[in-house]
């Protein structure tokens, strides 16, 4: 009797474990999805105002390398106005805004929380669904890439940084406009490999790597780094290229958050011609 | 029991700010990922119940997991240690049995148990947590080294903050 007393409040305790344990990897599978469970993450009202307070302090550490890069950037974008230009020759100057849609459009946004030592890691934005961030949206700073927005709230967002497993950019050599994609193997946060580019191609070290317009994600032509070594392997019919990251992710500060206007238009087109050609092979 | 209570909820706030607030954010090196938080679960009173050690375990998991963007990893990581528990318990306990309210420190314990009892769960604790952080098999070497590195840097900043914890106990 005593015996079967012990089997059950045994056998009890494991049971309650196994409960827990499926509740658990119910929210690790869900996690792996865009739009899931998003109360229980960074994004939420109690972490998202704890990390704001944080971040409200250790900002001061990081305000002399955010000063840099922004007053870069400011150098940069003078140079881009009207007042930066001569007129060379005023017969062919034609102006016309029904060529130019605004295609993107940028919003700036503060990090209040990020890591790179994990294998998978994350950002949180001072900003959310009531400035304008939705999901899916790109996420870059003012020297290249940094991720992809996966989960909103009212006024934070979570980022997978490009330092994650799951992410992977599209990019290309702008010398040659060969393609591959870039992912980042853990380990050093200043290195990610480029994938995909056929051994035939000719590189050198220092060569640019930028984003491709293939991505619904980045705009074209962003930077993402340089080639820094090639680690081939015998046989190999594709480079394995170690790319310089042009964004330091360890000083990273704020960011700008790109929105493309034309988006809906393009997921809508493309899964229409996704369906019709499934439907197609089901016809067969 | 009551000032128990208290001074535990007290251990599980200090631990996991500490952990969130400070050890998250600082970067050794990317093999060094300390989480000391799990010292929450050790040190809980050896007689509480398994059940109640469970469900502690699953809220800090839960907790670490919110603020990590982790979901579910950390949750895990924690229930298999509170899985585990009992019999780590049984393994360091004498013979004539604990008293009641027996706390697992190193004060009490010694050197040997306490590294015995703290290393196998902290080694449990990493391990599956860096085995579902990585979950592929093409980096094994370097999740292994990443878990027993973490591990020893992680049972390194118990040790050190059981020496404060233990000085006060031990007037007593």
């Amino acid at each position: 009797m005593n015996n079967l007393i012990n089997f059950l409040i045994r056998s009890w305790f494991f049971i309650l474990f196994l409960f827990l344990q499926i509740g658990a990897l119910v929210l690790l599978f869900s996690n792996n999805s865009y739009h899931s469970a998003s109360y229980f993450n960074s994004a939420n009202a109690i972490s998202g105002r704890v990390y704001e307070t944080q971040s409200e302090i250790t900002d001061y550490f990081t305000l002399k390398s955010a000063n840099a890069d922004l007053a870069e950037e400011n150098a940069r974008l003078r140079s881009n106005l009207p007042s930066a230009f001569e007129i060379t020759d005023r017969k062919f100057f034609v102006k016309n805004d029904t060529i130019f849609a605004q295609k993107y459009s940028y919003t700036n946004a503060k990090i209040i929380n990020n890591s790179t030592n994990r294998r998978n890691n994350y950002i949180t934005l001072n900003k959310g669904s009531l400035q304008g961030i939705q999901p899916k949206m790109g996420v870059i700073s003012p020297n290249g890439i940094v991720g992809v927005v996966k989960d909103v709230s009212p006024n934070y967002a979570t980022v997978l940084s490009f330092l994650h497993k799951a992410v992977k950019v599209s990019a290309k050599i702008r010398k040659n406009g060969y393609f591959g994609s870039l992912v980042w193997e853990g380990g050093n946060p200043d290195f990610g490999y480029l994938k995909d580019i056929p051994s035939y191609v000719k590189l050198v070290k220092g060569d640019t790597i930028v984003t491709t317009s293939y991505s619904d994600i980045f705009p074209e032509d962003i930077m993402v780094g340089v080639v820094e070594s090639l680690d081939e392997k015998p046989n190999d019919s594709f480079h394995n290229i170690r790319v310089k990251l042009s964004t330091n992710f360890t000083t990273l500060s704020y960011v700008y958050v790109i929105k493309d206007v034309t988006r809906s238009e393009r997921d809508s087109l493309e899964n229409k011609t996704i369906k019709a050609v499934e439907k197609d092979d089901n016809g067969n | 029991m009551g000032i128990e209570i208290v001074l535990n909820i007290l251990r599980f706030v200090v631990l996991l700010g500490l952990q969130i607030l400070v050890l998250n954010q600082v970067e050794i090196s990317g093999f060094l990922n300390p989480y000391l938080y799990v010292l929450f679960i050790l040190a809980l009173p050896i007689e509480t119940p398994r059940a109640i050690v469970l469900i502690l375990a699953f809220i800090t998991g839960l907790t670490m997991d919110v603020f990590s963007d982790t979901l579910g990893i950390h949750t895990t990581a924690c229930l298999w240690v509170a899985l585990l528990r009992p019999a780590m318990i049984k393994l360091i306990s004498p013979r004539e049995g604990f008293e009641f309210y027996f706390k697992p420190t190193l004060g009490y314990l010694g050197l040997p148990k306490y590294l015995l009892y703290a290393g196998i769960l902290v080694f449990v604790h990493h391990f599956v947590l860096f085995f579902l952080e990585f979950f592929r098999f093409d980096e094994l070497p370097r999740m292994l080294l990443k878990i027993v590195a973490s591990s020893v840097f992680t049972l390194i900043l118990i040790f050190i903050s059981q020496q404060f914890f233990s000085k006060g106990k031990s007037g007593q």
